[in-house]
């Protein structure tokens, strides 16, 4: 049986009369990688801040592999990295000096944060701008010292909150790959992300949190199948066509992405069938027309309320 | 948790806070260039014995020291949301406040211990017993480290915020203590108001240590700056614990 790596239960949080957290449980396996979505104010940032102990809970408990967080602080956090939403480093110090400093929070051996370190500037691409403050790097360098942070003791757990949210594509590439990497390892991976089309591609299973409660908990292919009437057809003509032409009884929206409308619709059939006539009718021809299922991101606005 | 992990995550943030906070220029200087002032403006000019005004001087240098940068570090890290980042990592409440006051300590210690010197060095004074200087420096810089980290409880990222409550706090402590004027001079209301100060026993302390006698009994003196640490650090305990996650 597989155990598990992270176990939120029935976790509460309020903030006076406004309750950010209305009974959340989580389960994750270990080895596990593991998004969470959700739109803005939805509740992500205060789960990811329950589950890893920076908030206390006002009712619900915690476990990181088998050990009660909040009754045994030390040795849950011992066994986990987070990464907050903001790159908190101290920018006063050095990536080494920074690094240097949390290793002493993890209590490791002057060997083996030496060498780890050694292993992590590279890998991290800060080997030119070890001698220079914090401060003074990017926001995607200021990230992978947020990173090598996170990682450097070899954490069983990483908790990410919106890691890649504004970076530079370098830096979004690197630490996808790292993610990639310490999954491979064996890394539980919990992702809090805006961007669906990443924990689409790269989560094995994911949580949509909407409100402050979970409203779906499912794999990310699974969770497609399952909104199955969330068809689009997508097509394109070879001039412009006003999008009021395109709307019929079968379409519920119409949006256009580049030159290409997309009308969502539970009979594509219908659709197609009216727009060759459409076609028909105006002259007018069509370079494109596709049937697609739902995307992730169709699921979590369905999900979400994001299409009223 | 056991006492090697609560020494060591102690020692981690109080050398994190001496690194970033304490560790630089200005503020080592001002550290060193405000008794110097506090020396000008209290001393020169005026006929005042320096046998007599020595004792409150270097208790002052000692209670600015040690609980001018602490109350500034919680809404530093708050504001550049640092502070998230450091209830992640293996440490407790209790282990950041007591890091946050042996740093407070350690600099306090530094700096009156540079000025002790100076003034032993540079000023014609006779010290009576110098160990009991060393053991006032010390309670001192506990008691008023304690202090510092009690004033960065309020739940605030604004350092502009702490900085006006910690000057509404450690005037009127200096105001009433036995500073200015010797404790064994002072009569009625101001002599029960002074006991209510801290510093008032520092100064005591380091009068027993220049002349050889003390107006109060020095272990009560000791005791009481003690309790003062031991209170403040509850009392801030409290606090932090309501307001930890506040302004995150």
């Amino acid at each position: 049986m597989t155990s598990l790596a992270i176990r939120g239960d029935s976790l509460i949080k309020r903030f006076n009369s406004f309750t950010a957290v209305k009974d959340v449980s989580i389960a994750v396996k270990e080895g596990e990688f593991f998004g969470f979505l959700g739109p803005n104010g939805a509740g992500k940032t205060t789960t990811i801040r329950l589950l890893t102990g920076i908030l206390p809970p006002d009712s619900g408990s915690v476990e990181i592999a088998g050990i009660d967080l909040f009754s045994h602080p030390l040795s849950a956090k011992m066994l986990m990295g987070v990464i907050p939403e903001h790159s908190t480093v101290y920018g006063d110090l050095t990536p080494v000096q920074n690094l240097n400093l949390v290793a002493k929070f993890y209590r490791m051996g002057t060997r083996e944060r030496d060498e780890r370190i050694r292993e992590l500037i590279p890998r991290l691409g800060l080997s030119d701008h070890q001698k220079r403050p914090v401060r003074v790097f990017s926001k995607g360098m200021k990230q992978r010292v947020s990173i090598g942070c996170a990682i450097l003791h070899r954490p069983k757990v990483l908790f990410l909150d919106e890691p890649t949210e504004g970076l530079d594509v370098q830096s979004r590439r690197l630490i996808i790959d790292i993610m990639r990497e310490l999954r491979a390892e064996g890394t539980t991976i919990f992702l809090t992300t805006h961007n669906i089309e990443e924990a689409s591609t790269l989560c094995q299973r994911v949580a949509i949190i909407n409100k402050g409660s979970l409203i779906a908990v499912e794999r990310p292919e699974i969770l497609k199948h399952t909104f199955e009437t969330i068809k689009s057809v997508q097509v394109s003509f070879s001039h412009d066509v006003p999008s009021r032409l395109l709307e019929n009884e079968h379409v519920s929206r119409i949006s256009l992405s580049g030159d290409k409308f997309i009308l969502y619709t539970s009979n594509p059939d219908a659709v197609v069938k009216e727009i060759v006539y459409l076609a028909d009718q105006e002259d007018l021809t069509i370079t494109s027309l596709q049937i697609s299922g739902p995307s992730l991101e169709e699921v979590f606005l369905h999900l979400t309320g994001g299409n009223e | 948790m056991n006492i090697s992990g609560l020494l060591s995550g102690v020692g981690a943030i109080a050398e994190k806070n001496i690194r970033i906070y304490y560790n630089k220029p200005p503020v080592f200087i001002f550290g060193l260039l405000f008794p110097l002032f506090l020396f000008f403006a209290f001393y020169l000019g005026r006929n005042i014995d320096l046998q007599t005004f020595l004792p409150g001087f270097l208790a002052m240098t000692l209670f600015f020291s040690a609980s001018s940068v602490g109350p500034l570090i919680t809404p530093w890290e708050k504001r550049d949301r640092t502070f998230e980042r450091l209830l992640s990592y293996p440490v407790t409440l209790e282990i950041i406040l007591l890091g946050d006051t042996v740093a407070g300590a350690l600099f306090g210690f530094i700096i009156t211990v540079i000025i002790i010197a100076g003034t032993v060095i540079f000023l014609p004074v006779s010290v009576a017993a110098p160990w009991v200087w060393c053991v006032a420096t010390l309670l001192g810089v506990l008691a008023f480290a304690s202090l510092g980290t009690l004033l960065a409880s309020p739940a605030s990222d604004t350092p502009s915020n702490i900085m006006m409550l910690s000057s509404l706090i450690r005037f009127p402590l200096i105001f009433i203590s036995g500073i200015f004027i010797p404790l064994s001079s002072l009569a009625g209301v101001s002599f029960y108001l002074a006991l209510l100060s801290p510093l008032t026993y520092l100064v005591d302390i380091f009068s027993l240590g220049m002349y050889g006698y003390s107006t109060l009994d020095p272990v009560t003196d000791c005791i009481v700056l003690l309790a003062w640490t031991v209170g403040l650090l509850l009392v801030s305990r409290t606090i932090q614990r309501r307001n930890l996650t506040k302004g995150l």
